[in-house]
């Protein structure tokens, strides 16, 4: 099975673009499998964020797929087109990230 | 050569008395101590505060003498912990372990953790190896997530700590010797932070990120040893890294921990079954697993039955064993489990029809920084707790001590700390952070090779040359490549942009994991005999003559390795 992704790119003061990526997957894996396989066989600089990888205990991961916010760690990959964008209501920093630390949790280096 | 940052030529300070790095269980409860003893902290974490790390991952027990289930002394959790060690824990740390655990454990009950309860007091579940019910949890797989957020509210209410997040630490500074600080690289910004700090606590738990398939968060690589390492502190029992038996395999599954099958065993009694369909676990007991008649194995012992029926052509289709609860009836298990038997539908999961397929994987390490009953190193200033120190338990530890020491530890080492900050004036000098800052300057774009895919090989190799089971040849091989693919990345940085750059944090990543992986693989290859979580194919069985602890050091970037009698005596409480 192949799945698509379209991911927007870009940092905080560019202009966003869309990048495509075809993978292969099966049956079971999660997106978030998907953007870990991209780094490691396309593109290394592709910017996420994720700490436990699997378990959906550190709510790093969360993203808007298909429009809708969700984690990429629980979301399958499935055949076809399927678009992530970082989440609409958070500051960007860069790709995928987004600042999502409470703001007393933060070095506030940007202000 | 492009620059990665105009911003690194200005970088960030910041001072406190005391500097903890990681934020996990350990680093929370050290920050949390540190400054009840009067200290300004700086909680610095790679990744969000109290989010990473293995205890947000822990979905099962903790071990103490708490007495709430059977009468319970300490020192017979001490006893159990001593014979899971296998003749190298360091008694002082097993005993401050074992006696500090139950006002821990009561302290994280006050501040409402919410320990399951029957009949008016605590539940405690029994353990392979413990001999009484010892293990206590937060129902329904819930452990982890409870803890951390428990330390985090009393970080919320805590004052004098500040806590920044997305800060990798690159190295630890050090004047005359001695620990002034560190230095770091702000991951959203790509911005060196100096941090000068008249004690700092390494709280970044343990390495399992440097195998194939591990249990533990991404960002578990293993960092602190190699900051420690290079620092010039001490690390010990680096050879036994802890692999989980029953590690989830197959059906895939997301949105769960790969360990959480090892509760359901607890409660319900799971068989493990080969290809055959017959349990295996009678065929593979010895003497001194302890027994409690439904889960016999401890877990070094369980791995070696899993690995043993796979190579003799009895695995399950995906290579492990099956974890079967088909004899539990339906409404059982749902009692048991709750919601969590909604989430395993969600996976396609129905234990009532049909079993699981289960294989050993990377868990906990055993090993790592040296330290003495105050958790200092020999580095004045540095001190460290939790699962980034060796020590305790041995050559294999005990289900349920894991997240007990790391608050036990972590209790310890920030009053070491704040003790060591009243004592003495900032040493800080710019100085000590200039070769991190020169680093991150000689940063620069390149093609190949890509870090990612070099982490990935890395962990190839310490799952196939040196995991549960080891021989000579492997180990040389695996030495080797280490030091092939540190040749492959070289000592300059990559780099691909300048805010949130993964390429760079994967580079200073396998900067830290290719020094420790040649820390658990030279040990390794060194110890001729079989102990506990080290496994020597062509070595088989114990050897009294290497009844002895390894000590790794590195000196101008040179790994020494020599042996010491295991320290033996309780600690002063």
């Amino acid at each position: 099975m192949k799945a698509t992704l379209s991911i927007q790119r870009g940092a905080l003061g560019e202009a966003p673009h869309q990048d495509m990526f075809d993978i292969p997957f099966e049956h079971g894996q999660s997106i978030l499998d998907g953007l870990r396989a991209i780094r490691r066989s396309m593109d290394p600089s592709l910017a996420f964020r994720f700490s436990c990888i699997n378990a959906n205990a550190c709510k790093e991961c969360m993203m808007l797929i298909d429009g809708k916010v969700d984690y990429a760690c629980t979301v399958r990959l499935k055949e076809g087109m399927t678009t992530l964008a970082p989440l609409p209501k958070k500051a960007l920093i860069r790709d995928l990230v987004t600042e999502i630390a409470p703001p007393d949790e933060r070095l506030m280096l940007r202000s | 050569m492009t620059s990665p940052s105009p911003n690194t030529s200005v970088p960030t300070h910041l001072e406190a008395d005391v500097l903890v790095i990681g934020a996990g269980g350990a680093g929370m409860y050290a920050a949390l101590e540190a400054a009840k003893g009067g200290a300004s902290v700086v909680l610095a974490d790679r990744s969000l505060i109290g989010r990473g790390g293995a205890t947000v991952m822990a979905q099962m027990t903790v071990a103490a003498a708490l007495g709430e289930q059977t009468p319970d002394h300490w020192e017979h959790h001490f006893a159990d912990t001593l014979a899971a060690g296998r003749g190298l824990c360091d008694e002082r740390l097993a005993a401050l372990l074992c006696e500090d655990g139950p006002q821990r454990l009561r302290e994280m009950d006050a501040w409402k953790v919410g320990w399951a309860r029957e009949d008016g007091h605590i539940k405690q579940a029994q353990a392979p190896g413990h001999d009484r019910p010892r293990c206590a949890y937060v129902d329904f797989l819930s452990t982890g997530p409870a803890v951390s957020k428990t330390l985090r509210t009393q970080l919320n209410n805590a004052s004098g700590i500040r806590r920044i997040g997305d800060l990798t630490i690159v190295d630890i500074a050090l004047r005359d010797g001695e620990a002034c600080g560190a230095t770091g690289l702000h991951l959203p910004t790509g911005q060196a932070v100096t941090l000068a700090a008249k004690a700092v606590v390494i709280a970044t738990g343990g390495l399992t990120g440097l195998y194939r398939r591990n249990s533990a968060s991404s960002n578990m690589g293993g960092d602190g040893y190699a900051l420690a390492l290079r620092a010039g502190a001490e690390l010990i029992d680096m050879e036994f890294v802890q692999f989980f038996p029953i590690g989830h395999l197959a059906p895939r599954l997301v949105g769960m921990d790969p360990i959480m099958w090892d509760p359901f065993r607890y409660k319900l009694g799971g068989k493990l079954l080969n290809s055959e369909m017959r349990e295996f676990e009678t065929d593979y007991a010895t003497k001194d697993a302890r027994s409690d008649g439904t889960y016999r194995l401890t877990r070094d012992l369980a791995t070696y039955a899993i690995t043993k029926e796979v190579e003799a052509g009895r695995g399950s289709p995906a290579g492990g064993a099956y974890l079967s609860f088909q004899h539990v009836p339906e409404a059982e298990i749902r009692k048991a489990f709750g919601p969590v038997v909604d989430r395993l539908a969600e996976n396609g999961i129905d234990l009532a029809q049909r079993p699981v397929e289960v294989a050993p994987i990377a868990h906990y390490h055993m090993g790592g920084i040296r330290v003495d009953e105050m958790m200092a190193t020999g580095v004045p200033g540095l001190f460290a707790c939790g699962e980034a120190v060796g020590g305790a338990n041995g050559a294999n530890r005990l289900s349920g001590n894991a997240i007990t020491e790391a608050f036990v530890f972590g209790a310890r080492a920030g009053r070491s700390a704040a003790e060591r900050a009243k004592q003495n004036a900032s040493m800080w000098s710019a100085d000590a952070a200039k070769p991190v800052i020169d680093l991150l300057r000689s940063a620069s774009k390149r093609d190949a090779p890509n870090p990612a895919a070099v982490i990935v090989k890395l962990q190839a190799v310490m799952a196939d040359d040196v995991g549960p089971f080891r021989a000579d040849t492997k180990l040389r091989s695996a030495i080797s490549a280490i030091a092939q693919l540190k040749a492959d990345i070289g000592d300059t940085p990559f780099a691909s942009a300048e805010s949130f750059d993964p390429v760079l944090a994967d580079w200073l990543d396998l900067r830290n994991m290719l020094a420790v992986a040649q820390s658990i693989a030279v040990p390794a290859l060194a110890r001729t005999e079989s102990r506990g979580a080290h496994q020597r194919d062509d070595h088989l069985g114990l050897n009294d003559a290497w009844s002895v602890n390894q000590i790794v050091s590195m000196s101008d970037g040179d790994m020494t390795l020599r042996k010491v009698m295991p320290t033996t005596g309780k600690a002063a409480a």
